[in-house]
């Protein structure tokens, strides 16, 4: 029966595996391989015991923490470490060994399964370089561009700010000439008012921080990284890295292949994947390039972006705050409202939005965007509304990259309408794709310039862009 | 998948969660039950005509006749092979034929010799053969008594309830009684043009007072008495968001009973397609514990009885008794008859993901690929109606699910599966080639005047193809063909939803009962279209491999033989605690009956679940046979990893401890498969002698071997099971901490617990490398867990084979052995 013959291969085949690149057994990462000397016991990395060294992969589980097994399958909390040359290296939980499907580019997971693997790892490096490159590329052009949006916002705030002291100059002067409709309007406009305050609330201090710094993290590692590279091998060496000199830890102005050696942690090369955690160490010391070498303010001001005092999410968007065409039975109160008065309440509200720390998302007003499918026509119109098919949505309120829209109509059957608007660093405002991961509850992917970060790079002009 | 239609909207929208009970018929509501339920207990009209018996070898037959109308009955016995009595009663010159039950029966049973040992004017006296077992019928009135010895063990028209509403002509009605020739129900008239057709007889168990089955019902494992409510009734149907702890019928119908006490177990097989209800009366069962001690200890008491009454619709009464006596007998009988649960390919027993819907090839692949990020095993994710094109099944949807094949192979390089749902009903549209060719072949259902039966469900208007046809059945097989079936693959297996057949605007949200099959009423097949589905649909698969690969097919509604074919699960149940709890009674219920491949929506497919009681789904499914997480298409994604790192590890805990135990799973499901044994089952069925576990159903058996108590109770700090057998032990398989059996035992619990043992003196096989799906441990080495008994003994069985083909049966290929640890050693020898 084959199935017991494959049983005993199994348990009798040894892992005898050729070792990768440096002598070492399989699945053991280079950081690790202090802990494996053939010559001596095995202590379990845990400390937990002590066994013969030939009792490491032999598909065998002595270990509590699986470390005996880092070839095999056999403990199940195990993890297998795959160096993927070309790629990135990975572990891999160590049930993944032998089952059959190929998960290391490099095909050392499956070295006793008759899967047919093919190494990849060369491809796919340079398919993420070129990411990286591209990436890197549309963040310079996107931060150039958010420049203009901040700058075009800027005037026009102004402008709109000096036209809404004009009106209420002239309000006040209108003001006693409709005295005699005074309780009238009063009345009417007391339930906007109070939605009015509740949504400006809403739109406050809001902001998220992490998520941004992190974005602009990975952009800065990025450049890094293809900065380094100097010979664009896809990794970052010891000799590359030694000639930055501001890296240096004990500040003796010396930058020694050892202390280099330390902050990569061992190894004598890095590709883009272990560099996030060579760059956690140099970050704060790193220089780009093409940067001048006196520190220079490009780090944003620490009062540049806020720390969220409240998370509005669940804060209800005022009912009553909704233009003509969601309402059909409105009132007629707007008749009583004189065109300056409307035209000075609608710029107060525009005023009122935050549009971003560098009031970047002001283009995006009044604006929608929409995206054709198969079956329905998605719009999106930030800071007013999003529509979906003929369905209509109001927003709620605003992170800088990610807007929810709640408490849009209700569903058949279901939940009230919300949809999540993820925000991504690009060229174009656009909306890129939408799915529905649960009933009613959509997902929009959305790029604009406004949210690109500065990168590591950019031309060293710092003194022409806005601080607040 | 839900039934909920876009007509009901309108009646359901604004109301609470809960079965509208006014769509459903009660006994009052339903002619023939509301008929048959007026007549009472009392004297038989029925006598039997003892000079017209006749006994060939193995049959005899009598005829009885109705002293008030004179009406011929005939009566035919048969003493079968397994302690088995078969009683038929027809008319005996019907007007016209009444429907008998096909398909059901593997084989035409085969018989034993029968005897007459006595005959006089008031009876005769006929020896079943084994153990002094005897047949008295008795002539005036006319009677049936199973003995053994001196003790009765089943009566048959002990209480005088035979009743067989003859076929007659209208015009011979003597008077045109309510519901006769007609019937309405809401706005739905049910023309009957046969008239009055149905049928009654009633069983008396005396020194029994448990009985179980009649499946399906959202209720205890351990029947209740009827008296003072509505009987249990078996009829197919699509209940919107099913109450709990009724008699209403559900999707599907085994008209099985068992009836056990300490000294034996019995079966009662009534074998009838149509509705039917089930009265249940006990002498005991209004007394306490206190009031029988008291009987007992006077010496006065009556003999504990347990009276039962079958009602069906149509047809004859066919009535299996099987005389067990041991449980497992009763189980073997019952196999003997309609077939044991199909053996599953291994990757089944997994875990199934499952959701209405995921939405497209993207999102198939990203939940795929979440399984791997959270490393959380998976064999199976199913797609449900949102799939095909505009609900025209055996279609995919051009925008979402535009590659099926590159989606299904993707699947497949991952050694996982896929289920995509295909229902009966079949949108009514000439551009849709499945319509076309039922059409042209005129296999729809046909209506009363003969037109096709035309309904409404998920597609719109609907045909409906008459399985019970078998043309129709070989060509609804044919349509799995991997050329026929575009974009399958052969990890593409099916679900049959919807069969019980749901039609949104008919009575009862089911088709009427005059619509046509052939020369047959919808009313005398109904609750075998379902079985009809599956059947035609796991012999599709069989035969798009030719014959080669094991079939998995899922279904909702069943009867009697359909564990022959697949899986069932309950229904559409409710993200409720209580739907987790009785998810325990439906399927041991269902395991009673034959159907071992049940389980339940883990999480519930209504409403969303709280977390902490999705895990403790999870925790309970996992020990469950059929084990699928499922939502309804309102409901937020519950994905295991969407509830953070501590829930995502618990659900992850509980899916590795069901594929660890997946080979200790296949083998039962072999047992099952070779004997009939159920895979879960009440503790009653081990250990049938203590009277203490006749009534648990919030714990469970999984072979002879775990014991499972899951927890089903909110915010639970601790759970008190009972671990049965006096001078047995039992060990704990996550501590290995020993406890003695015959013991209420306090486990008290965290999140993380599932209260699991294994008893003392078995051989659990596991397969502890638990990997992404079943298949990547096909060659994994086994771990044998050996739980010693008090004498140091301990046994088990370990069966391996390639976990998907038919290559166990036509080819033998298998490892099947017993495993013993005795003196200190482990042997193992071949078992056939």
């Amino acid at each position: 029966m084959t199935c017991l013959h494959l049983l005993l291969t199994l348990v009798f085949a040894v892992s005898l595996g050729t070792p990768v690149e440096i002598q070492r057994p399989r699945g053991v990462p280079l950081t690790k391989k202090q802990f494996y000397e053939e010559s001596k016991p095995f202590t379990c990395l845990d400390g937990s015991r002590t066994i013969p060294f030939d009792r490491v992969n032999d598909d065998y589980c002595d270990c509590k923490d699986g470390s005996d097994e880092p070839g095999t399958a056999a403990c199940p909390n195990g993890s297998f470490h795959c160096t993927n040359a070309g790629y990135r290296p990975m572990f891999i939980p160590s049930s993944r060994i032998n089952d059959g499907i190929c998960d290391c580019c490099d095909t050392t997971d499956e070295y006793n399964s008759g899967a047919k693997c093919e190494n990849t790892c060369k491809e796919l490096g340079r398919k993420e370089r070129e990411v990286l490159q591209k990436m890197a590329e549309i963040t310079k052009e996107g931060f150039l561009l958010k420049q203009q949006l901040i700058e075009e916002a800027k005037k026009g705030r102004e402008e709109k700010q000096g036209k809404v002291t004009d009106m209420q100059e002239n309000k006040k002067q209108l003001e006693e000439k409709v005295e005699a409709l005074r309780t009238v309007k009063e009345a009417a406009e007391q339930p906007e008012k109070e939605a009015k305050e509740r949504h400006l609330k809403a739109w406050e201090g809001e902001c998220s921080c992490k998520s941004i710094r992190l974005e602009k993290d990975k952009a800065k590692m990025a450049e890094a990284f293809l900065e380094l590279d100097d010979n664009s091998d896809g990794f970052v060496s010891v000799s590359e890295l030694q000639s930055h000199a501001e890296l240096d830890p004990d500040a003796d102005g010396t930058l020694t292949e050892t202390e280099v050696q330390g902050l990569m942690g061992g190894a004598a090369q890095v590709d883009t994947s272990t560099f996030e955690s060579v760059w956690t160490n140099i970050k704060d010391k790193y220089h780009s390039e093409s940067q001048p070498e006196e520190p220079a303010p490009v780090e944003t001001p620490p009062d540049e972006v806020k720390e969220p005092a409240v998370d509005n999410d669940s804060e209800p968007y005022p009912e009553d705050d909704i233009s003509e065409e969601d309402d059909e039975d409105e009132d007629d109160e707007d008749d009583y409202h004189e065109d300056d008065d409307k035209v000075r309440v609608n710029i107060e509200k525009e005023l009122s939005f935050d549009f971003g720390p560098d009031a970047e998302f002001t283009y995006m007003y009044s604006q929608c965007y929409e995206l054709s499918t198969s079956e329905y026509i998605y719009r999106l119109c930030p800071f007013n509304r999003a529509l979906w098919g003929r369905e209509k949505n109001r927003p709620e309120n605003n992170k800088y990259l990610v807007m929810k829209y709640e408490h849009g109509t209700g569903c058949w059957q279901g939940p009230n309408r919300s949809t999540t608007v993820k925000l991504t660093c690009g060229k174009e405002t656009v909306v890129t794709s939408t799915s529905e991961p649960s009933r009613c509850e959509y997902l929009m992917e959305f790029t604009t310039p406004a949210v690109c970060q500065e990168p590591a790079n950019t031309e060293p002009s710092p003194h022409g862009h806005e601080e607040l | 998948m839900g039934l909920l239609s876009v007509f009901f909207v309108c009646l359901f929208f604004s109301s609470a969660f809960a079965v509208d009970r006014g769509n459903f018929k009660t006994c009052d509501q339903s002619a023939f039950c509301k008929r048959q339920r007026a007549f009472k207990p009392g004297q038989s009209p029925y006598r039997a005509l003892l000079e017209t018996l006749e006994l060939s070898d193995s049959r005899l037959t009598l005829q009885l006749i109705n002293d008030n109308n004179k009406v011929h009955l005939l009566l035919e016995l048969y003493r079968l092979q397994g302690n088995m009595t078969r009683v038929k009663i027809n008319e005996l010159k019907p007007l016209k034929p009444r429907f008998e039950v096909p398909d059901v029966l593997i084989a035409e049973p085969p018989t034993e010799p029968l005897s007459v040992l006595s005959k006089d004017d008031n009876g005769v006296v006929l020896s079943l053969g084994a153990e002094s077992q005897r047949l008295i019928v008795s002539a005036r009135p006319f009677r049936l008594d199973i003995m053994e010895g001196p003790e009765v063990l089943l009566s048959l028209n002990s209480r005088g309830l035979l009743a067989f509403e003859h076929l007659r002509l209208r015009k011979d009605t003597n008077k045109e009684e309510d519901g006769l020739w007609e019937e309405t129900f809401k706005s739905h008239t049910d023309t009957k043009p046969n008239g009055p057709t149905s049928i009654s007889l009633d069983f008396s168990l005396p020194g029994v007072e448990h009985v179980y089955g009649i499946p399906e019902h959202a209720d205890d494992l351990k029947l209740k008495t009827t008296d003072g409510g509505d009987p249990y009734r078996l009829y197919n149907l699509d209940v919107f968001q099913y109450e709990l702890y009724n008699p209403m019928a559900l999707y599907g119908s085994i008209p099985v009973m068992l009836a056990h006490n300490t000294q034996r177990t019995m079966g009662i097989f009534w074998l009838n397609a149509a509705e039917t209800w089930v009265d249940i009366s006990s002498n005991t069962a209004g007394k306490t514990v206190f009031g029988k001690m008291l009987d007992f200890v006077q010496g006065s008491s009556e003999k504990p009885q347990t009276d039962v009454r079958w009602i069906s619709e149509s047809g004859i009464i066919d009535v299996f008794i099987m005389l067990g006596p041991k449980p497992s007998d009763v189980f073997s009988q019952y196999a003997s008859l309609t077939g044991t649960q199909s053996f599953p390919p291994l990757a089944s027993l997994g875990y199934h993901q499952c959701r209405w819907n995921y939405n497209d090839q993207e999102d198939v692949k990203s939940v795929d690929q979440g399984f791997d990020q959270h490393d959380i095993p998976y064999d199976f994710i199913w797609l449900d109606i949102e799939h095909a094109d505009g609900k025209r099944y055996f279609t995919w949807d051009p925008h979402k699910f535009s590659q099926p094949k590159e989606m299904l192979q993707g699947l497949m390089d991952k050694k996982r599966k896929m289920v995509a749902i295909v229902d009966p009903h079949i949108k009514v549209d000439s551009g849709y080639k499945i319509h076309n060719e039922i059409t042209s072949k005129d296999f729809y259902v046909k209506n009363k005047d003969g037109g096709n039966y035309e309904g409404w469900c998920w597609p719109g208007n609907s045909g409906y193809p008459d399985f019970t046809n078998p043309e129709m059945r070989a060509w609804w097989a044919s349509m799995f063909a991997y050329d026929q079936y575009e974009g399958s693959m052969e990890n593409l297996f099916t679900w049959n939803d919807m069969n019980e057949p749901s039609v949104f605007n008919g009575p009862e949200v089911t088709m009427h009962k005059d619509a046509l099959h052939g020369k047959w009423e919808h009313r005398d097949i109904h609750n075998m279209y379902g079985l009809y589905v599956q059947m035609a649909t796991a012999e599709g698969q069989i035969q798009r491999s030719g014959g080669a690969e094991r079939p998995f097919v899922l279904t909702r509604a069943f009867f009697a033989g359909s564990q022959r074919f697949g899986a069932v699960w309950t229904g559409d149940n409710a993200a409720e605690w209580d739907h987790l709890k009785i998810s325990i009674p439906m399927c041991l219920s269902l395991g009673l009956v034959g159907v071992s491949f049940c389980g339940a929506d883990v999480g519930g497919f209504f409403k969303n679940p709280s977390t902490e009681l999705l895990v403790r789904w999870y925790q309970t499914g996992a020990y469950q046979p059929f084990f699928r997480a499922h939502a309804h298409l309102d409901t937020t994604r519950r994905e295991p990893w969407l509830f953070g790192p501590e829930n995502t590890a618990l659900i992850r805990e509980a899916v590795r401890q069901r594929y660890a135990l997946l080979p200790y799973w296949y083998q039962l499901f072999f047992q099952a498969y070779r004997t009939g044994m159920p895979v879960m089952r009440p503790l009653w069925v081990d250990y049938p002698k203590d009277t203490a576990t006749f009534t648990i159903d919030d714990e469970f058996l999984i072979g002879s071997d775990l014991l499972v108590h899951p927890v089903t109770e909110e915010g639970s700090r601790g759970v008190t099971a009972y671990l049965p057998g006096a001078g047995e032990v039992w060990y704990d398989v996550h501590t290995f901490q020993k406890h003695n059996g015959a013991q209420n035992l306090y486990i008290p619990v965290t999140l993380s617990s599932i209260p699991v043992f294994q008893r003392g003196g078995s051989i659990i096989p596991r397969k502890d490398r638990v990997r992404r799906s079943s298949a990547c441990m096909e060659n994994d080495p086994y771990t044998l867990y050996v739980a010693l008994s008090p004498k140091k003994f301990a046994e088990g069985k370990l069966y391996i084979d390639d976990g998907h083909s038919f290559n166990y049966d036509t080819k033998k290929e298998f490892i099947h052995r017993s495993l013993t640890f005795a003196n200190n050693a482990l042997t193992s020898r071949y078992l056939y």
